[in-house]
Order: C-alpha cells, then sequence, then structure tokens
C-alpha cells in the first residue's frame, strides 16, 4: 500500500466517520435525559435518506438535506409527545419495544411510500466532482463531510456546555426529578432533546444520499453500527462518540482498504472487544450509577402451588393428546409455538433471574440452527447427531460473548448482546462460501421416521417441555437463587462472597444452549435456514414474547411465544404491511399494559 | 486477643492521600467506633478493609493472616461480615431465604443446580433469624420490611459465616433514638456472646459514647485520636474540628 | 404559608399516606418527625409533586399546588432539598445553582449567588469545582442553596442533618435559623431529637403515614421518644 492510498484511505475513514458520529451523537443525545434507547434511530436516519431523495428533485439537494433534516427532527419530536412521554415511568424494556414497533411501522411506511427498490440519489451539486490528493482523486463531497463532523461536534459542544439549555439538558440528564423540583420544566426539555436527536439522524441519512441508495434495509444496520459507537465512545459521552466514530470508521475503511472487506466486522468486533475490557464504560464513558428510582420491585419467586404444578401437566397432556384429534396445519404452527416457547424461556432465563437484558439472543437460536445445519450439509451427520451437537455451538458462542457482556449491565448491556448478534448475522450473511449467505442452508430434513409432522411434533414437545422444565428447575436451585442474588443486589451479593459475574456468564451460556437447541428444532422443522434465524427482528421477537407475558412471571414467556407466534402467523398470511399492524399491536399493548400481560393479570386480580 | 491488625495503611486517589499511615488494631468481642468529618477517609478505609479498594502501602491482618487486596467475596470467605450505611440485601427474597443464600455461598454449594434452594439450611437459618429478633418475619420478602428490620436482616446474614470481623457502615443511620439503641444493644450482646470484633462508623454521638468500648478519629486520611470514648470526648483537637459545641 | 388537608397518597397500589393536616407559617420552622418508613419523606414528596396525591389539597400562599406537575410548583415558590441532596455531580457548584434560577418574587430580595455565598461563606471557594467532588457536608450546604436561587416562600427541607459531622451540624442549624428570620416557611423531617430540639418551633409526629400528635416539639416528644 503506497503512501498516497494510505492517505485516501484515511480520508475515506474520517468520511465514513462523520455519519456514524451523527447518528450516534443522537442516540446518545437522546438516551442521556430520556433513558430511552431509541431502537428506532436507524429508521429517523433511513427516513432523512428517503425524504431527501424524494425532495432533491424538487427543490434541489442543498435545500432537500436541511428540509429532511427538520421534518425528521419534526417527527422525532411529536412521537416523543404522543407515544414515548407516557412510557418514561415504565420499565426500560418496554420503552425500547416501543421504539422497536416504531421501527417496524416506520419500515413498512417507506415500503408503502417508496417502494421496495433501492433508489439512488442526486450528486451534490457544486461538490460532485473529485479533487486530486496526493496524486489520487478523492470525492469533493467526501472532504465536505469530513469538514461537518467536527463542525457538528463543535455546535453539540457549545450548545450543551455554553448555553443555558444545555446546563438545564445536562442536569436533567443526571436526575430529572430533581430538576423539575428546581423549577426545569422536564417535558419541553425531552421533547426539543428528542426532536434534536432526531434531526441529527435525519441529517446524517439525508447527508448519505450522495454516497449510496435509500434502501429499506439500511435501519437496522445503522442502529446496530451506532450502538457499537456508542458503547465503544462512552453512553452519553458525546466526545466519546466522536473518537469511537473515528476509529471505528478508521478500521472499517483500512479493511475495505486493504483488500479485506470481510474482515471489516472481524476487526470491528476485536476493536470493541478490547475498549471493552480495558474500559467497560467506554473510552469516555463514566461509571454511572445505577439510574434513581429504576430497579423495579421484583416479586418473590414462591414453589409452585399443587395446583400450578396440576394444571402445568395437563396442558402437556393436552399437547401430546392433540394429533390424535388434529392433525395438519395446527401441528406445524404448534410446532413453533413450542420451540419460540423454549427460546423465550431460555431468554427470561437470562433476563428475569439473571436481570440481563439481552436484545440479540436469536444470536444463539441462529448459531443453534447453523451448527445444526451445517453438520447436516457439511459433514454429513445424521439428525441425532446434529441435534445434540448444533446447540454446543450456540453455547460456545454465547460463552465468548457472554464473556464481554457480564461486564455490563443495564442497556449497555443490552445494546452490546444487540452488537453481537447483528455481528453474528453479517457473518452468516456474507461468509458465502460456508454458510450460503443470503440464501442460507437448504435441504436440512429430519431422519425418516420423524420426518412426518406429528412425528416431528412429538419430537420437539418433549425436547422443548423438557427443556422448559430444566430451566425452571434451576430458577429454584442454589444457582438460580444466587442468580437472583446478584440480580436484587450486587454489592451484598459480593459481600457475601458470591461470584456475581461468574455466575452471570455461566446463566449467560446454559440459556444460550437452550436458545440453541431451539434453533436446531427450527432448522430440521423448516428443512433450511437463512440468516433471517438470527437476524434483529428474531432477538426482538424473543423479547416480545417474555415482555407480553410478563418478565416477573416464570410461565409468561411460554404464553407471549404462543400469543406471538400465532398473531405473526395469522397477520403474516392475511395483510400486506403486516409489519406496520404487528408493530401497532405491540405499541397498544405497551401503552395498554405496561407490566405486561400476566403481570397486568396477576395484577388485576392479586387480592 | 487481636483480630485486626492494621498498620501503616495508606491509600492515595490521584495527588489526594485519603488513607495516610492509619495503624489500630480490634480484639474479640470489642466495639470499636471509626469517628471523623466528612471526607475524613473513614469511607475509604472502610473500604480498603473490605476488599473494594486495594491499598498502596501498609498491612491489614485478619488472625494473622494479611488480607490486603483480596477481592470482597475472598474477605467474606475468611470472615468478615457487612453491613451497608444503605441497607443491601435481596429484595425479592424471603428474610429466610436472604440467609439461605449466605449459608449456601459460606458452604460453596451456590454451583449446585437441581436441589432446592429453600430446603436448605432451614434451621440454622432460622436460628440465626431468631438471634436478631426476625424470626417472625422470615416468610416476608425483604423488599416489604421495614428499614430497621432491614438492619437485622444484614446482621443475620452476616452472621452465617461465623464472621470474625463485622464492618457496619453507619449501622443506626436513618433509624429513631429507640431503634438506633435496641440495634447497638443487640450487636453489642452477638460481639461478646460470638466473640466478634466489630468495627462501626458513626455521626451520632449518642450511639458513639454509648456503645463503643474505644474509638478512634480520622482526620485529612490521618489517626488523630484513639482511646476510650470519655478520652475522645474530651479531646481538645478533635472537639475544635469535629465535635463543635453540640456535645452539650 | 402551607396548608395541607386530608393529604393522601400510594406507591402503585400500597397507600403510604392517610389523610395528613397540618400547616406552617412563613417565619416558622414545622418539624415532621417520625421513625424511617413513617412517611416524612413522602409527605415532602408529595408535597412537591413528585409522588401523585390521591386526595386532599395542598396551598401554597393560599393558591391550590395539588395535582400540579413538580416544576409549577417550583415555580409557584416551593423549594425542596431531598435527603440524598441530590446534587448534579457533573456540573460545577455555580452551575449548580444556576439550574436553580428562577425570578425574583415581588417583595421578597432576591437570592442571588452573591448572597447565598454570604450565607454559607464555605462554598465561596469552590465555585468551579464540581458538585461530585465535594464532601457531605458542603453538598447539603449546596442543595440548600441551590433550592434558594429559585426564590422560594417555603422550603421543604428531608432530613438535612442526617450524615453530617456535628460541627457542620452546628452551621446547619444556623443557616436554617437565618433562613427562618428572613421570613421563610420552613417544613423539615427528622428523627433525630437532637437536632429538632435546635430548630423546630412546632412539630408533627408522623406514624405509619399518620399525624400521630402535633403542636411544640415539648408536647409532642413524650410519644416519639417512647
Amino acid at each position: 500500500m503506497s503512501y498516497a492510498s494510505v492517505l485516501i484511505q484515511f480520508l475515506n475513514g474520517l468520511a465514513s466517520a462523520s455519519s456514524l458520529f451523527l447518528i450516534a451523537a443522537g442516540l446518545s443525545l437522546i438516551f442521556g435525559v430520556t433513558r430511552v434507547v431509541n431502537f428506532a434511530h436507524g429508521s429517523l436516519f433511513m427516513l432523512g435518506m428517503y425524504l431527501a431523495v424524494a425532495l432533491a428533485p424538487g427543490v434541489g439537494f442543498w435545500l432537500a438535506v436541511p428540509l429532511a433534516a427538520l421534518a425528521v427532527g419534526a417527527f422525532g419530536a411529536v412521537a416523543e409527545s404522543l407515544l414515548l412521554r407516557r412510557l418514561y415511568r415504565a420499565p426500560e424494556l418496554l420503552q425500547l419495544l416501543a421504539t422497536f414497533a416504531l421501527v417496524l411501522v416506520i419500515k413498512d411506511f417507506a415500503l408503502w411510500a417508496w417502494g421496495p427498490e433501492d433508489i439512488l440519489g442526486p450528486r451534490a451539486p457544486g461538490l460532485a466532482g473529485a479533487v486530486t490528493i496526493a496524486g489520487q482523486r478523492f470525492p469533493a463531497y467526501d472532504l465536505f463531510l469530513i469538514a461537518l463532523g467536527p463542525a457538528v461536534l463543535g455546535t453539540l459542544w457549545f450548545l450543551l456546555k455554553r448555553t443555558r439549555w444545555g446546563m438545564l439538558v445536562r442536569a436533567a440528564t443526571q436526575d430529572r426529578d430533581m430538576a423539575s423540583a428546581l423549577g426545569v420544566n422536564q417535558k419541553g426539555l425531552f421533547t426539543a432533546v428528542f426532536g434534536l436527536g432526531a434531526l441529527l439522524a435525519g441529517l446524517g441519512g439525508a447527508l448519505q444520499i450522495p454516497r449510496e441508495p435509500a434502501t429499506l434495509g439500511v435501519d437496522l444496520q445503522v442502529i446496530s453500527d451506532a450502538f457499537v459507537v456508542v458503547v465503544v465512545g462512552g453512553l452519553g459521552s458525546i466526545p466519546g462518540a466522536f473518537l469511537a466514530a473515528l476509529l471505528i470508521g478508521e478500521i472499517k475503511s483500512f479493511c475495505i482498504g486493504l483488500g479485506f472487506s470481510k474482515l471489516t466486522l472481524v476487526a470491528e468486533f476485536v476493536v470493541m472487544a478490547a475498549v471493552l475490557v480495558l474500559r467497560p464504560w467506554g473510552l469516555l464513558g463514566k461509571v454511572r450509577a445505577e439510574v434513581r428510582g429504576a430497579g423495579a420491585l421484583e416479586p418473590p419467586l414462591r414453589l409452585p402451588s399443587r395446583g400450578a404444578l396440576l394444571g402445568l401437566a395437563a396442558l402437556f397432556a393436552a399437547l401430546a393428546l392433540l394429533p390424535a384429534l388434529h392433525a395438519g396445519y395446527t401441528l406445524v404452527l404448534l410446532t413453533d409455538v413450542l420451540l419460540f416457547a423454549l427460546f423465550a424461556v431460555s431468554l427470561h432465563f437470562i433476563m428475569g433471574p439473571g436481570g440481563l437484558h439481552s436484545f440479540g439472543h436469536a444470536a444463539y437460536f441462529g448459531l443453534g440452527a447453523y451448527g445444526a445445519g451445517l453438520l447436516v450439509h457439511k459433514a454429513s451427520a445424521s439428525m441425532g447427531a446434529a441435534l445434540l451437537a448444533g446447540p454446543w455451538l450456540a453455547a460456545l458462542g454465547a460463552a465468548a460473548f457472554g464473556w464481554f457482556c457480564v461486564r455490563l449491565s443495564g442497556v449497555y448491556l443490552a445494546m452490546l448482546t444487540l452488537a453481537f448478534a447483528q455481528i453474528t448475522w453479517s457473518i452468516a450473511f456474507q461468509w458465502d462460501a460456508v454458510t450460503g449467505g443470503s440464501n442460507g442452508i437448504v435441504g436440512i430434513w429430519p431422519s425418516p421416521w420423524l420426518s412426518g409432522k406429528t412425528a416431528y411434533y412429538y419430537l420437539t414437545l418433549a425436547a422443548c417441555a423438557a427443556g422448559i422444565a430444566l430451566l425452571w428447575r434451576v430458577c429454584y436451585s442454589p444457582f438460580g437463587y444466587a442468580l437472583r442474588a446478584g440480580r436484587d443486589s450486587p454489592l451484598r451479593a459480593d459481600a457475601i462472597g458470591i461470584d456475581v459475574r461468574a455466575l452471570q456468564w455461566a446463566a449467560f451460556t446454559f440459556a444460550g444452549f437452550f436458545a440453541g437447541l431451539a434453533g436446531a428444532l427450527y432448522a430440521f422443522s423448516k428443512g433450511s435456514i437463512s440468516p433471517e434465524t438470527l437476524s434483529i427482528p428474531r432477538s426482538v421477537d424473543g423479547l416480545v414474547m417474555v415482555l407480553l407475558g410478563g418478565i416477573q412471571t416464570l410461565t409468561g414467556p411460554v404464553w407471549g411465544a404462543a400469543l406471538l407466534t400465532w398473531l405473526q402467523d395469522a397477520v403474516a398470511r392475511g395483510v400486506d404491511y403486516w409489519r406496520a399492524v404487528i408493530g401497532g399491536v405491540i405499541l397498544a399493548l405497551v401503552l395498554a399494559f405496561p407490566q405486561g400481560a400476566a403481570g397486568f393479570l396477576r395484577e388485576r386480580f392479586a387480592r | 486477643m487481636t483480630v485486626l491488625a492494621v498498620k501503616d495503611l495508606s491509600k492515595s486517589f490521584g495527588a489526594v492521600h485519603a488513607v495516610h499511615g492509619v495503624s489500630f488494631s480490634l480484639a474479640a468481642g470489642e466495639l470499636l467506633a471509626m469517628i471523623g468529618p466528612n471526607g475524613a477517609g473513614k469511607s475509604t478505609c472502610f473500604n480498603l478493609l473490605n476488599g473494594q479498594l486495594a491499598p498502596d502501602a501498609g498491612a491489614i491482618e485478619l488472625d494473622g493472616r494479611s488480607i490486603a487486596g483480596l477481592a470482597p467475596r475472598d474477605i467474606w470467605h475468611l470472615g468478615v461480615g457487612r453491613t451497608f450505611q444503605i441497607t443491601a440485601t435481596f429484595g425479592s427474597m424471603s428474610v429466610r431465604e436472604n440467609v439461605q443464600v449466605a449459608l449456601l455461598s459460606h458452604r460453596r454449594r451456590l454451583w449446585s443446580l437441581l436441589p432446592l434452594a429453600a430446603r436448605h439450611g432451614c434451621a440454622e437459618a432460622d436460628a440465626l433469624l431468631a438471634r436478631v429478633g426476625m424470626l417472625e418475619q422470615a416468610e416476608r420478602p425483604c423488599a416489604l420490611l421495614a428499614y430497621g428490620d432491614l438492619k437485622r436482616v444484614e446482621l443475620a446474614v452476616a452472621l452465617a459465616s461465623r464472621p470474625r470481623l463485622l464492618l457496619m457502615d453507619e449501622p443506626t443511620a436513618g433509624m429513631a433514638p429507640a431503634e438506633r439503641d435496641a440495634l447497638m444493644r443487640l450487636t453489642t450482646a452477638l460481639a461478646r456472646d460470638e466473640n466478634v470484633a466489630v468495627l462501626f462508623t458513626e455521626h451520632d454521638m449518642d450511639v458513639v459514647f454509648t456503645h463503643a468500648d474505644r474509638v478512634i478519629v480520622l482526620a485529612g486520611g490521618a489517626l488523630i485520636a484513639e482511646g476510650t470514648p470519655q478520652a475522645v470526648r474530651a479531646d481538645t483537637r478533635v472537639r475544635e474540628i469535629y465535635l463543635g459545641g453540640a456535645d452539650d | 404559608m402551607i396548608e395541607v388537608r386530608g393529604l393522601t397518597a400510594a406507591y402503585g397500589r400500597a397507600e403510604i399516606l392517610f389523610g395528613l393536616d397540618f400547616e406552617a407559617q412563613a417565619g416558622e420552622v414545622l418539624v415532621l418527625l417520625g421513625r424511617n418508613g413513617a412517611g416524612k419523606s413522602t409527605t415532602l414528596k408529595t408535597l412537591m409533586g413528585l409522588v401523585p396525591s390521591r386526595n386532599g389539597e395542598v396551598r401554597l400562599h393560599g393558591e391550590r399546588i395539588d395535582g400540579l406537575p413538580a416544576h409549577r410548583i417550583a415555580r409557584c415558590g416551593l423549594g425542596y432539598v431531598p435527603e440524598d441532596r441530590r446534587i448534579f455531580t457533573d456540573l460545577t457548584v455555580r452551575e449548580n445553582l444556576e439550574v436553580g434560577r428562577q425570578p425574583p418574587r415581588a417583595g421578597a430580595e432576591p437570592w442571588t449567588p452573591e448572597r447565598l455565598l454570604r450565607l454559607f461563606p464555605s462554598l465561596e471557594a469552590m465555585q468551579s469545582r464540581l458538585g461530585g467532588r465535594m464532601s457531605g457536608g458542603e453538598q447539603q450546604m449546596l442543595a440548600i442553596a441551590r433550592s434558594l436561587m429559585g426564590n422560594p416562600r417555603a422550603l421543604l427541607l428531608d432530613e438535612p442533618a442526617e450524615g453530617l459531622a456535628p460541627i457542620v451540624v452546628d452551621h446547619l442549624a444556623g443557616a436554617i435559623r437565618e433562613l427562618k428570620a428572613a421570613g421563610l416557611c420552613i417544613v423539615l423531617s427528622e428523627q433525630n431529637l437532637r437536632f429538632a430540639r435546635r430548630v423546630a418551633d412546632r412539630a408533627c409526629l408522623i406514624e405509619r403515614g399518620r399525624i400521630r400528635a402535633s403542636g411544640t416539639l415539648e408536647e409532642v416528644q413524650p410519644a416519639y421518644a417512647r
């Protein structure tokens, strides 16, 4: 690599760092004040892209960009005041769920408004050409982007550090209630901050259109990039986000420049891992005390009554007898319900008793599926062997990722798990030679004696019921108690000799194994797997199941899995814009039952 | 018999000498109060003893064995129990379960996956709860307990490992006068019966002068006075920088 | 100045306050005496609008303030100093004060940073220090100064002496007497009789969310010490 091409790659890195910074800064800002991790931030970026592309032919590029940014900012402010404002007192997971519902709605809106095809944007008039730097041609527009990043950083710094508004934002970031007790109007402040953050995301998207086409898939890609930047830079630190964006932009640029574009993810992962080991709170982040008033009161875990055990046994018996009465599509659907129930219960195991809020649990579901699929496909293993071995790949993945994750807590952990899941997804998506890329692996069929719907249903019922029963049982064991102890009070747990981190790591791995088992069962039930099995929407499905059922109950995830699987099946077959419908349903449920459905029922009928 | 021996303990944060050359010792069954102005180094000193911080220099010996720089959980296994200024218990668990978890940890049984934890050591847990007067409330979740009762639960949890030393950070903070007295009387009784050494910090001088056997005074990170409550109370320097005129 | 009638409040389903009645005048210190968990902190938070009230009325200077959001209550002239001070640790002392700034109130000398530094001289030297780098006593002074910047008519202090060295408590008691002399109405929660005795004009004893006794401290004290 010549000196000149090093320089060009360096400049390329700076340009992509600028757009990374715009989105991460908005995310960080919004989180700082409202404590909401805005999952829809990538969608706002996407909206900015589409709006700018749509506006540019009419008003010209240079006017389209600020207009698109302002429109997205206004949309953010409206979404905050109509929706999120009602959820500030709800558990943070439900807030996340609500913003994810927005992701679904916005995606379908974009699909409806602009269609499924990628749309190329215009060049930036005046900066369409290239300049010659060290003998190489470099796009003039990218130089503009390079200058913009520091300019935005400077503006934000001035706004936050030198104005009264910024001072109030910083005060509210630390302690909202105290700020309002001093006469600071939180509502207006929150809406303004949310609008500003959304505006930054929209601006980032709008500015991207000369470089890449507007596409529907960009939302989740951007959000996971932004999560990585924010985690590496330190949540709530704008300069940290800038530094991290530079670091990651450069790494990506040099990996591509050196011809190792496939290594980008690995390099990104290594950097993130290194930063988190050395500085768990990010480059410029501060160790945050737990947010005041958080830590919703967890209910005690009582041994199930005789009646409850009998009820579960009756349910199992009914499920076992069902094929005698009914066959056909119901069994296929119930097979799905069962394996997603196992998936949801394994997620609940780390989220409920463990207090580890994972946003990337699908990674382990997918690793189990791919583990089994690859064994069949590459090693011609039998179904039995693949089914037994697949989950171990998931456990291995969970152990590797979990080692980092348990060093963090709260939303940091959520973001990190999501970033790991996205990395796993990208590997499955890009590594054509092994994983089959976007086509995935086809032809993973069960052994002949299990290939009937009914036989496979029984296998799934047995495996899932056993897995669920074991996960539930462990909750009552000394291990489960110690896990809850570490969640309730890490301080006290440490003071009585409990190695909280080691326990959480083990629990993470354990849960990963069962998610992998569910994934392996899924692979054989469908006969094929694609990267979708470990995509972010799949992870969110798990969360919706757990939260819908109520995280505070042991059986909740099972009901949540049944409800969501049935809903998706019913809606996806009958409606074009099913994502928006599911998003709408999630929003309605979150707004109506901020404690989850089962939690709501218990609250309602207790006493 | 000396349980805890601290020699020339020092810890700096940047240029600030938070604790500087502090030495003292503590005998079994003795209650030692550590007092001093806000920011005198009491918290740092406490955190050095319980393993939250590692000292820059100096020795901490428990029964003649060095514990300086060990992790809090290892220090607990060696016999140092703690109570916190703001009580820390497992809110989703019952009072009895809190003690059971401590017993399980003491026996290093936390990694077993199948037995029912709620069946472990019930009798012992109840004996400890009876000792601190919490047996009647054994079934209640800690999240619902009154503050003074949580302090008692913390004591029972701390006793589960049969500790040699009990570290209590402002044990009576946030309690009414009658509760303060009751808690400190209980602590004294436990210390004498179980032969446990107790080190506590406290801002309430009524508690200090009524219940401590000995008092040490920290200021600016250094030990400035040590002795019986009467002697410390009469010390002009201590009056000047800490007690003020409130003591009449 | 502050008039409370039949105030009830609850966290979720758990009721915490059951119909409190009390009032406090300008230039008076009312002490809410009670143990931890009796409902003192909740009472102050409910007055401030940080915990929603279920029933009853709260009047400040004759104006209904119950049901208003906290920032409106603050602007009506109620200051609040929480138990754990809640200093903005990432802001400097000067900025902490500025966050609390509200327009002056007619008929009262406005509070300025300069006037506050005369009341709490120890803050003078540390104006550009971060709130997180202060000792507990300094934070308490700052927390009081910060709420005074809003030019309140009445001040709520939640266990102001808790965790402070005796000599700092001396300064605090002095400052509270000065504020009283300046005509402020002060409602203060406390469980320490020793401190209550030094500042109280009148007292209410709160037990399990109800007022058990009220009157002078001497009248209330026997029911508490028991």
